[in-house]
């Protein structure tokens, strides 16, 4: 067990500048209008460094800076640029444990976390993103004796991309890997939230990307995520978010006619059928984990599994144990090794989830376990600490409809199959699902019929590589996390050619 | 719906969220909200320039703010499939320190709109027709 010194403390392995500009063009420059805003840490609620308040101008900048780096880049051979994300990828993990920990401090996550999935993940992305651009061909057709229609992947050419606040580095990675492995050119965004940590990982690799091929403005979305989004001069938009602003990134985009992917987010089922428990075993013990895991990431997570939804026979028992497993969770300081939970991501987070326990409790639903704010003591006491939270209810309350984005799960009992599918359908979403099953035939059917774009069987919150994510309805689309994202960030160029020496004889 | 004098209504807002969108109009002119839902900074009101988001026959008018000092009042928005699972419930907005959210105009200034809520009782509900 270890416990990390607080960035900014004597001992820590993490340091940071006092504050960080806007990175374009190869180097940090200050925004045009100079202004700067603090970044809080949820860990302690206090500031430790000063971010760049961007806007428009700086915007523009950062689009002029990538459309310069974008054709040479798109012309880097795959296998060169590949190598680039290789590098990248060695950087990251020669580095590992520095970012884990700065990735804790900026959005309050327990650093066992970080340090066992966030940042090997990202790792490991780039280094899929590598593999996939080297092998990823291209396809010819001969259409008769002396015409071929060949089809060529081609970059787009500036991408803007807007990236979200629980997984600071792994969604920027998500979104950087595959737009860089195809050969666009980035303008990035990071959340106003949770901006440092992508800055570290920048001066990491600063020497080994060409500059101007990823350029970083800080701000607010109404005054950078915005003008980004408007601009004329990017050829897509990349979001991860919520449906208004989703919705508000597709008009932007309808009226320069780019092509978006929006990743949604959801109120996931997590289904357990009887056959769970038909023997107190390992798998049991794997199901109960499963339920729990509603916990992980202080349930930042767009794929909380945050409806719970369990067979009228066992529910009782499996309900009881699960409780008696979610009251073993250890919460405290993110960066001690043996904390399972951390810190909500900002203090308005924080009131949104409290705000949603206590209509929880005005609709009806029995709070099981916890249902309120946890006060660590020390420095810890002005951090943004919820304790994990069962709710017993029904499937149309609100906490059953509306993502929460906190430690908080809703359970209901279903009646048979066809009520666990209808009960599960219910939502507006369709990102994560679970199903839990002994029975093979009933696993696989249950995963057909729930309408998401990804269900874990028999397990939950796994995010390798080569998998693909996203959402079915209203949780957007696009498919990240697989090779498949490599079509989000091409065109095809499609070159006819014949090789007839003859007129057509038309004319 | 909202203005009629016998209808209760289905969102209001407190009185520091009230001064916040009076300094708010000041620099943006009128403004709007429409309700988010899902992923990271969803399930909240985002305020926007009136019109810069546009409304289809997806949204739900859920009432007009009527906010001392400023002329126009704020419409409150929600996406219909949203709204038929919260039409049971009263919306007040309010205002928390906080760090931004998507495109909504207050993020700048430190802090976050928030939606609280109660349950409409079945007299509300009544006349709501709902």
């Amino acid at each position: 067990m270890t416990v990390y010194a607080a960035p900014g403390t004597a001992g820590s392995i993490v340091e940071y500048k006092s504050r960080y500009d806007n990175f374009i063009g190869g180097e940090y420059v200050p925004p045009v209008k100079g202004q700067y805003f603090e970044n809080i840490t949820p860990v302690t609620g206090r500031p430790f460094t000063e971010i760049s308040r961007g806007t428009a101008e700086d915007v523009e900048r950062a689009v002029d800076a990538a459309e310069g780096a974008s054709a040479a880049w798109g012309r880097t051979p795959p296998a060169d640029r590949a190598l680039v994300l290789n590098r990248i990828a060695d950087r990251i993990e020669a580095n590992l444990e520095q970012l884990a920990v700065a990735e804790s401090w900026e959005n309050g996550k327990p650093v066992r976390e970080t340090l066992a999935a966030d940042l090997p993940l990202a790792v490991d992305h780039f280094r899929y993103f590598a593999a996939a651009i080297r092998s990823q061909e291209g396809h010819s057709s001969q259409l008769d004796g002396d015409t071929v229609a060949y089809h060529f992947h081609e970059p787009l050419g500036v991408v803007g991309q807007i990236i979200p606040w629980n997984f600071p580095i792994l969604m920027a990675v998500w979104k950087l890997a595959p737009a860089l492995a195809a050969g666009n050119a980035v303008v990035l965004k990071p959340a106003e939230q949770t901006p440092a940590s992508i800055h570290l990982l920048v001066d990491l690799i600063t020497d080994l990307l060409p500059p101007g091929v990823l350029n970083v403005v800080n701000g607010f979305g109404v005054e950078v995520g915005k003008p980004l989004a408007q601009n004329k001069r990017i050829r897509k938009v990349a979001f991860t978010g919520e449906t208004t602003t989703g919705r508000l990134i597709m008009q932007y985009a309808s009226e320069n006619l780019i092509p978006v992917t929006l990743e949604l987010g959801g109120k996931s089922p997590n289904i357990f059928f009887s056959d769970v428990a038909a023997a107190d075993d390992a798998f049991y013990d794997k199901a109960l984990e499963g339920f729990t895991l509603f916990a992980l990431n202080s349930g930042e997570v767009c794929t909380c599994p945050s409806r719970a939804l369990i067979q009228s026979d066992i529910y009782d028992d499996f309900l009881g144990a699960a409780i008696e497993r979610t009251r073993r969770i250890t919460t405290g300081n993110p960066l001690d090794t043996a904390t399972q939970i951390g810190a909500q991501a900002s203090n308005d987070q924080l009131e949104k989830i409290l705000s949603y326990i206590d209509i929880g409790k005005q609709e009806g639903a029995r709070v099981a376990l916890g249902g309120e704010r946890l006060v660590h003591d020390g420095d810890l006491a002005g951090g943004y600490y919820v304790a994990p939270t069962i709710f017993e209810g029904h499937n149309k309350l609100r906490i059953f409809q509306e993502e929460i984005f906190g430690p908080v799960v809703s359970v209901a009992r279903f009646d048979g199959y066809d009520d666990a599918i209808k009960t599960a359908n219910d939502t507006l979403y369709g990102l994560g699902a679970g199903v839990w099953s002994r029975n093979g035939n009933t696993a696989y059917r249950a995963g057909r019929d729930i309408q998401a774009g990804r269900v874990w069987v028999n397990n939950y919150h796994a995010y390798p590589a080569h998998a693909a994510f996203g959402g079915y309805k209203q949780s957007g689309f696009g498919r990240e996390n697989h090779q498949m994202m490599l079509d989000h960030y091409q065109q095809t160029k499609n070159l006819l050619v014949s090789y007839s020496e003859n007129a057509l004889g038309l004319f | 719906m909202a203005g009629d004098a016998d209808r209760p209504e289905r969102v209001s807002l407190t009185e520091k969220a009230a001064q916040l969108l009076a300094r708010l109009t000041e620099t943006h002119g009128p403004l709007m909200f429409h309700q988010s839902g899902g992923c990271c900074d969803g399930s909240s009101p985002m305020c926007y320039p009136d019109g810069d988001f546009r409304l289809g026959n997806s949204d739900v008018h859920l009432g007009d703010l009527h906010v001392g000092g400023i002329e126009r009042p704020v419409s409150v928005w929600m996406s219909e499939s949203q709204f038929e699972y919260w039409r049971h419930t009263h919306l007040t907005i309010d205002v928390v320190p906080g760090r931004g959210s998507g495109f909504s105009v207050e993020a700048p200034e430190g802090v976050r709109f928030l939606i609280r809520s109660r349950l409409l009782t079945d007299e509300e509900l009544a006349r709501l027709g709902s």
